[in-house]
């Protein structure tokens, strides 16, 4: 009999061998039952491990997974959030000959690339999370110079996640993102707007994706973007109003 | 190009970093990283190619990157995990939680090699592709592996290796 080797009994074990190969490992096994044991040990742990590991495969996959784009789309964001800036320093040049009525329209849209750039983040979603609510809602109150607060969405199934400062074309920016227990992500994005304090409706604005509904209480521009149907979205703007405006 | 491409080997991606590193939502957060380099390197990708192979190979890239610039502290922990068997009798059924732990105990190359072998089921051939290491290699890792988790499974005396060609 040819003895066999390390390698072959291996890929016996892994279903590699060929019919005739089999053939003769199955002689040599029955002659070496010490390596017929170590085999039936192997198979054993393969068995084991794909029952240990398979169930992975039947969890649903994470939302965050499925939101995971090429990052040129991230690059386009970028261009994006950029473009944006130039259409919102254009508007408030604009502004100082026209009522700058349209103001708004720019602050949807960077809303709507913040929302899109932060949401999908599975590591970083945000800078300071919800366990300091206290400290992150002051920190941003300071920087945005009033008196902010984070909505409680939890009777909607939303939970704050945390927030992060930004930067907008009309200085800082506060962000607070809320997530359901499906890992749906809404965002909040709170600026300061220039010029005379003033009061807007709500409005509406579809950018891509991302819905969002805003509105301008006296300095403060307010916007509030999510990956959902319109109607979805609005149950939950409500409420963030009526916190915020109470 | 195409979502579900990739898309629909998350699952898969999933399963295979779960078994790697143990904890969920570092799992998860190495399947994202793999995604994003994926997404952006899918333009090397050669269409008819072994997708899947393709995306092992990056995770394996992605994972050894990050092992290196911040040592994963489960790796340590498992690291200095005494070599004692984990149960003295035989015979009995045994457990996935020792299997699990003694998955553990090995060193992330071995563990990487059987489990594409063992959970993924990819050929040698496959496997040292993915690892980008010589088939000579493979299989002596295998063959390590296979025989430490005999050893602390089963309780038995580790045997001598023999050299694999």
């Amino acid at each position: 009999m040819k003895p066999v080797g390390e390698a072959e009994l291996h890929t016996h074990v892994d279903g590699g061998l060929s019919e005739g190969a089999k053939a003769e490992m199955e002689a040599w096994l029955r002659a070496h039952p010490e390596d017929a044991e170590r085999l039936r040990a192997y198979a054993e742990q393969n068995a084991l491990l794909r029952s240990l590991y398979d169930p992975v495969l039947d969890e649903p996959v994470p939302a965050a997974l499925l939101a995971v784009r090429p990052r040129v789309w991230r690059r386009y964001a970028v261009a994006a959030a950029i473009f944006a800036l130039g259409i919102g320093l254009g508007w408030l040049i604009r502004g100082q000959f026209v009522t700058s009525q349209t103001v708004p329209v720019s602050l949807a849209r960077q809303a709507a690339t913040a929302h899109a750039v932060y949401a999908p983040e599975v590591r970083h979603p945000v800078e300071v999370t919800a366990s300091e609510e206290g400290h992150l809602v002051g920190w941003l109150s300071k920087r945005l110079g009033t008196t902010l607060k984070a909505p409680k969405l939890a009777p909607l199934g939303y939970e704050l996640v945390g927030g992060r400062l930004l930067s907008g074309p009309q200085g800082p920016v506060a962000h607070f993102m809320y997530q359901d227990p499906r890992g749906q992500r809404l965002t909040l994005y709170v600026s300061r707007q220039r010029g005379e304090p003033r009061d807007t409706a709500f409005r509406f604005s579809q950018e891509d994706r991302v819905s969002v509904f805003y509105w301008v209480d006296g300095n403060f521009g307010y916007a509030l973007s999510g990956e959902m149907r319109k109607d979805q979205l609005l149950q939950v703007a409500e409420v963030v109003y009526k916190q915020l405006n109470p | 190009m195409d979502r579900h491409l990739i898309i629909e080997h998350i699952p898969r991606l999933r399963r295979y970093a779960r078994a790697l590193v143990g904890d969920r939502y570092i799992a998860d957060d190495l399947v994202q990283d793999t995604l994003e380099r994926a997404w952006n390197k899918f333009y090397l990708w050669r269409p008819g190619s072994d997708l899947r192979a393709w995306l092992f190979t990056i995770m394996h890239n992605v994972f050894v990157n990050q092992a290196r610039r911040r040592r994963y502290e489960i790796e340590q922990a498992m690291d200095e995990l005494p070599a004692v068997a984990v149960r003295a009798t035989q015979g009995e059924q045994l457990e996935l939680q020792d299997v699990d732990r003694v998955l553990r105990t090995l060193s992330v190359e071995q563990r990487e090699v059987v489990l594409l072998v063992a959970v993924e089921q990819l050929t040698y051939e496959q496997v040292s592709r993915a690892l980008d290491i010589p088939i000579g290699t493979v299989m002596s890792r295998l063959s390590r592996a296979r025989e430490r988790m005999r050893h602390l499974l089963g309780g038995q005396a580790v045997m001598p290796l023999k050299v694999v060609k």
